[in-house]
């Protein structure tokens, strides 16, 4: 169920300690649910995620339950990756494409027991879903409101969410999951997030929503936590080299105009693409576009100088268009000028010279350059606190 | 010729021949020895305490707490170079904090907020005409820190010189300038030689404001806010970035060794080496060539050239045969202006210290505080220094990173950085004693108590530092913490004098990379990486090191 009534935005159940936080009062609506841009300063938000804690309120996310005996058949049908393969208690990202082979969006698919899914996605795609669940005995859920979720991300996560009481969570791997009962329910964790970085997910009930900041935020003072907004964690997942539908590409369904989707291989995905497992829808299409060739090729380039190269054109060495940055920032742990872009076929080779056009302005004089871009092979920011089991405490 | 020994030939042959040895692992050593490392150069650095980093160094001394023990705070430190040697993939992530507190003797404080209007707000509150005042100062301020930026990558020009590259240099300095307008043009030469006291009292009319604007005049020099030349310092204070976030500050994650050990790791990435507990007595010098280094221990390392990262006066003095050297620059290297004047203070907290009139959840709690709330007691300060006596009334630069930084301290603890001036390198009675160090530490912990009821029964441990310790530990010549002063005398083409302002020494093969050349002191890496530019360019090797970022 959804919920409505005569607000413009939605609060999330956070929302009361939320709004108390938030001091900026700057808000923008994510699905209708009124999300904080920042609380008090973007930069230590930000730095709460990559040196401390940073707590991002996720509850807008659009998640499905997926439940019933074909639950598994179906989810295969409708995913790129072998779900076979993601048991139960572990999480898996994954795309999901049109028959066309072009995605309609990036998500994380949560195996909570066996049969039981929740599908947890930036756009909403219960008709994609119930159309894909013909003459399959499955159950499709939203359960957007009925699960309040907090993101509890940065090098203190795991000692916080201890701190918390929550025992032996420093043995979870990675996109692993756990519960433990709280607050006369219970609290779901899972080693998720979208900063790239050591994190978790939380997830609970509404009612016990409040309790569950409450305690966290108790539990997290000596290890320094923070609230996060969502310019923060914009600048995290850069960082971390991550996609967002709606910004790095169009939700195929919702493309007007011809030839603006893009597959998973033109947004460098072919790692999701798992061909041996049988038909998904888009499997024939993609099929054809590796045999015959992509449109674009998804890059994450390395921007000279510390102009973020926030929607420019990318050209060749003849100054020739041949892409545009999808996103771009300075990375402050990183400490390079990151940008996403999408390219035609067949630059973003190593050995093309590529430029990022940008422009920027200082006291009414507008300046252009072209800044001389680098491929970014392998992660641009990546931790070893990310992938250590156990997790450390810092 | 007597044929050598086989013991002795056998010696010879084990020993390296290096491209380039360095004195001293501090950041600039590093700095330079990474960027000979990677332009292909087979080098050494050699050090004398059995830790790397100088003055950059993080240290466990007492059980589960991290001391930044000289340095503490992290700005200054190139953005070219940090990205160039990929210092965040070797370890390194400095984390920012803004903003600073000023408590007052009557109990209320100024409170510098990182946010604008808030900041408005809090300087409004004790004078109207201030807070106004301060957008002017600011973008003053701002006119200086771009023109200095652009200089700081750079060899300064040698001016008496009509070489192309020199010649070329003066007039992007005379450009520079006068791009500035008449007015600038007019502002930047008295900038540069004024008092910031002199320089402040252009701006303000409250003393609290003025007393905490100051201090970046003063840290680190003998200097006291009304001698000439101290508004550069600040300056100095205000040029550097996170993030390009020009003038702010940041604590380097797990301490300021954190910046050594990375830029250690990307010289060992280019096949670079660092022996430590080589302690080099004198520089080897043939036939008025620097060929390599004698340690202490009798070790002998050779190289085709040889670098100092220490500063000018304990290079030219402590490491070389008088003999071996122009008698001008023993000279000049006597004469050289290098004055303790700070000490510092590491402390182990029990838990987080309350200070009056600010609740434990205001964000002044994460910045610099100091307890010195106008000028006429901040030159009184200075006055116990010239009399040869730590100040009684000390001004103090104290931080707590552990409200920033996770890995310093045992959650719930914390570790207190307390930088004080002054603090002679001698004192009128004589030298340092442990129980002047110890008297000296009680005035400062005093201080601090007047404005916080409870830090005096947190305290777990405290390491107290003089100029005596920082020029015995870390080696800096009477515990200066810029190699030298800061003062116009000692800048740019006279840095560290007229003559060797270009990081070549006066024998053929030896250059210097430290603080004591341009632009300076401060963890900023600079004079490491233009020294090797030098080098690199003496060797007709392509330069390797990072152009700085346009000035826009």
């Amino acid at each position: 169920m959804t919920p409505h009534d005569d607000q413009m935005l939605l609060d999330t159940p956070f929302a009361s300690r939320v709004q108390a936080a938030c001091e900026l009062r700057e808000w923008e609506s994510w699905k209708g649910y009124a999300s904080p841009i920042a609380y008090e300063d973007v930069e230590l938000e930000y730095f709460a995620v990559r040196n401390a804690t940073g707590v991002f309120d996720l509850t807008p996310m659009t998640k499905y339950r997926i439940s019933g005996p074909d639950a598994a058949a179906f989810l295969n049908r409708l995913l790129t990756r072998d779900v076979g393969r993601i048991r139960p208690g572990r999480v898996g990202y994954t795309v999901w494409c049109n028959d066309a082979g072009m995605v309609l969006d990036d998500g994380t698919l949560f195996h909570l027991s066996p049969g039981d899914y929740r599908l947890c996605a930036q756009e909403r795609c219960l008709d994609w879903l119930l159309t894909s669940a013909l003459g399959l005995d499955v159950t499709i859920a939203d359960e957007t409101a009925e699960v309040a979720a907090l993101a509890v991300q940065g090098p203190t996560s795991c000692a916080t969410l201890r701190a918390m009481g929550l025992d032996g969570l420093e043995a979870l791997r990675p996109f692993g999951l756990r519960h433990y009962p709280f607050d006369g329910g219970e609290l779901m964790v899972s080693r998720t997030g979208f900063t790239g970085d050591l994190g978790y997910e939380v997830w609970v009930a509404p009612a016990h929503a409040e309790a569950l900041w409450d305690a966290l935020f108790a539990a997290g003072r000596d290890h320094l936590i923070r609230p996060m907004g969502n310019a923060a964690l914009e600048l995290a997942r850069i960082e971390a080299g991550f996609i967002q539908a709606g910004v790095d590409f169009v939700p195929a369904e919702q493309v007007v105009r011809h030839g603006r989707a893009r597959s998973p291989f033109e947004l460098g995905l072919d790692w999701l693409v798992d061909f041996d497992k049988g038909h998904f829808s888009g499997r024939s299409a993609l099929l054809k576009e590796r045999a015959q060739g992509s449109r674009f090729r998804f890059v994450r380039l390395d921007v000279e100088g510390n102009k973020p190269a926030a929607e420019s054109f990318i050209l060749n060495k003849r100054g020739k268009t041949v892409g545009h940055a999808t996103s771009a920032a300075w990375c402050p742990s990183a400490k390079r000028n990151v940008a996403l872009a999408s390219l035609e076929m067949p630059w973003g080779r190593p050995e093309d010279e590529l430029y990022a056009e940008i422009y920027f302005s200082r006291e009414l004089r507008w300046t252009r350059v072209e800044a001389r871009c680098r491929i970014i092979d392998g992660p641009i920011w990546d931790p070893p606190r990310r992938r250590q089991t156990p997790a450390p405490d810092y | 010729m007597p044929s050598r020994s086989v013991a002795e030939k056998w010696t010879m042959k084990r020993m390296r021949q290096y491209d380039a040895i360095v004195i001293g692992a501090g950041h600039n050593g590093l700095c330079n020895a990474a960027y000979l490392a990677k332009a292909g150069l087979d080098v050494l650095v050699v050090e004398r305490n059995p830790h790397i980093g100088g003055a950059s160094v993080s240290r466990e001394l007492y059980p589960g707490w991290t001391y930044s023990n000289c340095s503490y705070v992290c700005s200054l430190l190139r953005p070219e170079i940090s990205r160039d040697l990929e210092l965040a993939r070797h370890g390194l992530q400095v984390v920012p904090y803004h903003g600073g507190v000023t408590f007052t003797q009557d109990g209320d404080h100024f409170g510098n907020y990182p946010d604008a209007e808030r900041l408005h707000r809090e300087m409004a509150r004790h004078s109207r005409r201030d807070a106004n005042a301060y957008e002017r100062f600011e973008a003053d301020v701002t006119k200086q820190t771009r023109l200095i930026r652009q200089f700081l990558l750079a060899t300064p020009p040698d001016p008496t010189s009509f070489k192309p590259k020199d010649l070329k240099g003066l007039l992007e300095f005379a450009s520079a300038f006068t791009g500035m307008g008449e007015e600038g043009l007019l502002d930047s030469v008295r900038f540069w030689t004024m008092s910031i006291g002199d320089f402040l009292d252009e701006y303000f009319e409250t003393d609290v404001i003025k007393a905490h604007l100051s201090g970046s005049g003063v840290i680190g020099t003998a200097l006291g806010v009304y001698s000439p030349g101290t508004a550069y310092v600040l300056l100095h204070h205000y040029m550097g970035e996170v993030d390009g976030n020009v003038g702010a500050w940041g604590f380097a994650r797990g301490g300021m060794g954190a910046v050594a050990e990375a830029l250690a790791a990307s010289l060992r990435a280019f096949g670079g080496e660092i022996v430590c507990d080589a302690d080099v007595h004198r520089v080897i010098v043939e036939q008025g060539r620097a060929v390599g280094v004698a340690l202490a221990d009798g070790t002998e390392y050779r190289a085709k050239l040889v670098v100092s990262n220490l500063d000018p006066k304990r290079t030219f003095l402590k490491c070389f045969d008088e003999s071996d050297l122009p008698a001008e620059v023993v000279e000049q290297a006597r004469n050289f202006k290098i004055r303790g004047s700070s000490g510092k203070l590491n402390i182990a907290l029990d838990g987080l210290p309350t200070f009056n009139g600010l609740s434990p959840d205001s964000p002044l709690m994460l910045t610099d505080m100091h307890c010195t709330d106008s000028l006429e007691r901040m030159e009184r300060a200075y006055d116990d220094w010239k009399a040869g006596t730590w100040s009684q009334d000390p001004y103090v630069d104290m931080l707590i990173p552990t409200t920033v930084d996770p890995t310093m301290a045992p959650p719930g603890k914390h570790m207190m950085t307390v930088f004080v001036q002054y603090c002679p390198p001698t004192l009128a009675q004589g030298p340092w004693t442990p129980q002047a160090r110890d008297a000296f530490g009680q005035t400062v912990i005093d201080q601090l108590a007047a404005h916080s009821p409870d830090f005096k029964d947190l305290i777990l441990d405290c390491e107290v530092r003089t100029p005596h310790e920082l020029e015995d530990e870390v080696g800096l010549t009477e515990g200066n913490i810029f190699h030298g002063e800061l003062t116009f005398d000692q800048l740019l083409f006279n840095r560290p004098f007229p003559g060797c302002a270009q990081y070549r020494g006066p024998l053929r093969g030896f250059y210097l990379c430290g603080s004591g050349t341009h632009p300076g002191g401060g963890v900023m890496a600079a004079p490491g990486a233009n020294a090797a530019r030098e080098i690199l360019a003496d060797l007709k090797r392509p330069d390797v090191t990072p152009p700085s970022y346009p000035n826009d």
